[in-house]
């Protein structure tokens, strides 16, 4: 199936949304204005958990900047939604339980003047404790946050695969080890804004803002209105940035937009600043995780016991599905006998916690490549020979049971290609000798001080070393068993021989418009400037499911294909008929002409036969849909066939670590990933890049702390993300693995750059410094003072 | 108040309440809605503009400030339809992917070029270290730079 010559398909193709975008034309969701538009601004507490007595808007209901004052009195629909569990309310009405909640919205024509109304309005509240780590909130006497359910926990997914008591007793060495992770923001550079404008005819209202998913922000919608799914029509703009983090909020932000719209017949905008994004949009969630690891001196693993906790925040948004992908990798992609894994997401009144790029997948990352590493040491091993004794191979099976097979098993060939290109073997044993190996348990810690004493002094030329590390996974395609995995992409070829091209996934930021305008290229073989993708909108192709689990290029890519091989059939059978052939398998399309190959050899311009399609009637718009295999989960022993595909991935990171102030440098990253059939060569290096710069970010700055429950860090001046000056070199790598699924085997990436880069940092970390470190980020307190340095209140320059 | 101020080589006069910013002034008068306000407090450098011959941040500049002063934005370096060879080169190199921070880094590199024709890599990246970008990890948008440099 690789096997195939493609004209454009693995080629570097420019944006189909290029242009608009250096020129600044391109539309975001505040770009757009319309006539007699109003802004809704948000009421909120200052509290982080207390029960909501009364409100009381007496001060500023008759201020006469004041158009109206929405509450939860205004939805005739669902009050609360959630995509699993319907726990958020759309404005708060029975608790807070978070400080980002909302409990009304004024509505008016100047920002600023709401903004200060929204201050003065007063709320009656009867304060609860705050619960603020998840085993507090778990114990059997916490106060409940939610109190319809009988406990904090959200979920618990276990697992269990042979007898992890006796994969104990047969191993020679045992290493139990636990580590954590921490909350992060998904910083897109857009911040949210919708607007809901009342709808014209049949269509109630219509939606157009900066959303992820613009087929659940119609549900959403849609119940909270309680009406028709066909009344709301959700219009994607130019979307600043997701990375999962425009879909909740995004959908509770459109929901109270329409529900003001819809009360003053007037398009109603909500557009968040910096702060209110980082305040009430949720984030990646905090783990804690404790792995225990039996293994052989040979290097062979015989048992794991595993155990998550992760924050869920004060509502459980996409948590059980989160914590679902972790319960499935949480081995790593390595070869396992006996495994006990229990995962559990809790509620506490910390920020809420959902889908992020990785989804559950860097956390126990993090830990099981830093363990691995660990074991390697112990056997007196490399990090290579660790991962190549237990690594998955053709046909292995995965600790929830799964064959690994249909697809090509390429963890053995990403491994070796990471560590061929980077000298991996080499560097590392280098570094090794010449790091001292320091206990590394992190007890011995806790009552030491490591600021340097005088003594302690370091020669200018010893502060710098150099470490290399490395991190191997393997990722489950797609939804997997969370969900019903399909997508549709609609196609019209136009008389002129120009295309529509529409599908019902979204375009993020990613560039999927160029990715299936290449797929439909690729068939019908035509330019990929011929055709011109449609602007996002609910009412126009069918429900996709969300754009999330990199799952676009796999699911729409074939839905593309699909599409357009049936409409590549339409034209076959015209030629077959002129041409009086038998079979159509020897007509090239390719290059804007039809070809035919045999002995008396024909060909047609593609835009003429387009021609003489139209004129015989012929009907070539087609929508192509793509639906996955059956996948099943049990959920009480963890067993099932989790995704009918995966990717593997190796990331190699090299920095010098400053040990007198602690500063982490990255020299290169290589990144080597098996994503399937490449499909646009700029595209997936974008995607490289990108990925692994804020897996950089997730290793070595990026943290949100809370203090009683409140953010510290809500603007970019707090929240660091990397910078162009913060990493030397990049070098993608593409190993091409086959697969039967979606267009030509293009399977997933998006998510698969950025799973890895905090591991493989944490690993050159060790390497250079002989250290272990447990926790991320490895920040220059973290490297120093094995400690995170707090500022003691929320006060900050000069605002509060 | 009344300002009189170049803007992408037109000149113009306009009645302006004396609190707006820069940044408001060009989306909300101009309606030229190329520059993007991402934090509001001159970090993440979305709201780029050249005001001057300089690089600044249009959330931190009063709109008084820009009396007399030339600006230009995204909107004014495409010359007759044809695109600046900054624009030109993003495009190549797959510099943009959600494009929220293109105008503004556009606008920063610009910048650069004015005043240093030849820069090296390091100095590509200190132009461009008050632009935050989420989706690229700049590596391409370097690349971009770099390319325009030796093109003009």
């Amino acid at each position: 199936m690789n096997k195939e010559k493609f004209n454009i398909v693995g080629k570097p193709v420019v944006r189909q949304d290029g242009y608009s975008k250096v020129t600044g034309k391109a539309k975001y969701a505040d770009d757009y204005q319309f006539d007699g538009e109003l802004y809704g601004i948000m009421v909120r507490t200052n509290v982080s958990h207390a029960i909501i007595k009364g409100i009381d808007f007496s001060s500023i209901e008759n201020h006469p900047s004041i158009t109206a004052i929405i509450t939860h009195l205004d939805i005739g629909g669902s009050k609360k939604v959630g995509p699993i569990k319907q726990d958020q309310p759309i404005f708060c009405f029975e608790k807070i339980v978070t400080p980002g909640d909302v409990v009304a919205m004024l509505v008016g024509e100047n920002e600023v003047v709401l903004k200060e109304l929204a201050k003065k309005v007063k709320i009656d509240l009867e304060e609860l404790p705050v619960l603020e780590d998840t085993s507090t909130a778990l114990a059997s006497d916490s106060i409940l946050i939610h109190p319809q359910y009988n406990s904090n926990l959200i979920t618990h997914y276990p697992l269990r695969r042979g007898n992890v008591e006796k994969g104990f007793k047969q191993s020679d060495e045992i290493i139990e080890q636990t580590y954590t992770t921490q909350l992060i923001e998904h910083a897109y550079i857009e911040p949210e804004c919708v607007t809901a404008i009342p709808g014209e005819g049949n269509i109630r209202i219509k939606i157009i803002g900066s959303i992820q998913n613009p087929f659940t922000t119609r549900r959403v919608v849609a119940s909270v209105l309680s009406c028709g799914l066909n009344e709301v029509e959700v219009i994607q703009a130019e979307l600043g940035g997701s990375f999962g983090g425009k879909d909740d909020t995004m959908n509770i932000l459109s929901a109270r937009a329409a529900v003001a719209a819809l009360k003053l017949n007037r398009p109603v905008k909500i557009k968040y600043d910096r702060e209110e994004s980082i305040i009430e949009s949720y984030k990646r969630h905090p783990y804690i995780l404790n792995y225990k690891i039996g293994f052989n001196k040979d290097g062979k693993i015989k048992a794991m016991k595993i155990d998550l906790l992760a924050d869920g925040g004060a509502y459980s948004s996409m948590s059980p599905f989160v914590t679902w992908r972790s319960v499935v990798q949480a081995t790593g992609p390595y070869q396992v006998p006996n495994v006990y894994t229990d995962v559990r997401v809790v509620y506490t009144n910390n920020p809420y916690t959902g889908a992020m790029r990785g989804f559950g997948s860097p956390q126990p990352i993090f830990a099981i490549e830093s363990m691995m590493d660990e074991i390697a040491l112990k056997v007196g091993k490399t990090p290579f020979e660790i991962r190549k004794i237990n690594g998955f191979k053709q046909g292995s099976v995965t600790a929830s049971g799964q064959k690994l097979s249909g697809h090509e098993v390429t963890l053995h060939k990403v491994l070796k290609k990471a560590t061929d290109v980077s000298s991996f073997n080499k560097k590392w044993n280098e570094n090794k000798n010449s790091a001292q190996r320091v206990d590394d348990s992190p007890k011995s810690f806790m009552n030491e001080s490591l600021v340097l004493k005088k003594n302690d002094f370091i020669p200018p030329d010893n502060l710098w070393k150099k470490g290399i590390g490395l991190a191997l996974s393997y990722r489950g395609c797609s939804l997997g068993a969370e969900g019903i995995d399909a997508a549709a992409t609609y196609v019209s070829i136009q008389p002129d021989g120009t295309v529509y091209l529409l599908s019902g996934l979204a375009e993020n930021g990613q560039g999927l418009k160029t990715t299936f305008s290449i797929v439909a290229a690729e068939v019908l073989g035509i330019s990929p400037e011929k055709i011109i993708y449609l602007e996002p909108n609910t009412s126009r192709v069918p429900d996709s499911g969300p754009t999330v689990a990199s799952r676009a290029t796999l699911m729409g890519g074939g839905a593309t294909k699909n599409a357009c091989e049936e409409l590549k059939n339409r034209l076959s059978k015209i030629l077959l008929k002129e041409w009086k052939l038998k079979s159509a398998s020897d007509l090239i399309f390719a290059n804007g002409i039809v070809v035919y190959k045999g002995k008396r050899p024909k060909k047609i311009s593609f835009d003429e036969l387009i021609k003489t399609a139209y004129s015989k009637g012929v009907n070539l718009s087609t929508i192509g849909w793509y639906s996955g295999p059956k996948v099943h989960w049990e959920e009480e022993t963890g067993h099932g066939s989790a995704y009918f595909t995966y990717v593997y991935g190796c990331q190699v990171a090299e920095v010098s670590v400053n040990v007198g102030t602690g500063e982490v440098y990255i020299n290169n990253i290589w990144a080597v990933h098996d994503a399937g059939k490449v499909i646009n060569l700029l595209g997936a290096e974008g995607q490289i890049y990108g990925g692994t710069t804020q897996g950089a970010g997730y290793g070595l700055w990026e943290k949100i702390s809370t203090h009683n429950g409140k953010i510290r860090e809500n603007n970019f001046d707090q929240f660091l993300i990397p910078t162009s000056k913060d990493i030397d070199a990049i070098h993608p790598f593409f190993v091409e693995g086959k697969d039967k699924f979606g267009a030509w085997g293009g399977k997933s990436l998006g998510e698969p750059t950025l799973e890895l880069t905090a591991a493989a940092i944490a690993n050159a970390i060790t390497n250079a410094t002989g250290k272990r470190f447990f926790n991320l980020p490895i920040n220059i307190e973290e490297l120093l003072l094995r400690k995170k340095l707090y500022p003691e209140s929320l006060k900050r320059g000069s605002t509060s | 108040m009344k300002i009189s101020f170049v803007l992408n080589s037109q000149n113009m006069s306009i009645e302006i309440e004396p609190n707006i910013r820069l940044l408001d002034l060009l989306r909300d008068k101009f309606n030229l809605t190329g520059t993007k306000e991402g934090c509001s407090i001159g970090e993440c450098g979305a709201c780029t503009v050249i005001m001057n011959g300089k690089a600044v941040n249009s959330c931190l500049v009063l709109a008084g400030q820009c009396y007399g002063a030339e600006i230009i934005t995204i909107e004014g370096i495409e010359k007759d339809g044809k695109l600046h060879p900054l624009q030109e080169n993003f495009l190549k190199s797959g510099a943009v992917q959600c494009g929220f921070c293109s105008p503004g880094m556009i606008m920063s590199a610009y910048a650069l070029l004015l005043k240093n024709p030849n820069p090296t890599e390091e100095e590509i990246k200190d132009a461009i270290a008050g632009n935050l970008c989420r989706c690229t990890g700049y590596k391409q948008i370097i690349d971009a730079v770099e390319k325009t440099a030796k093109e003009i």
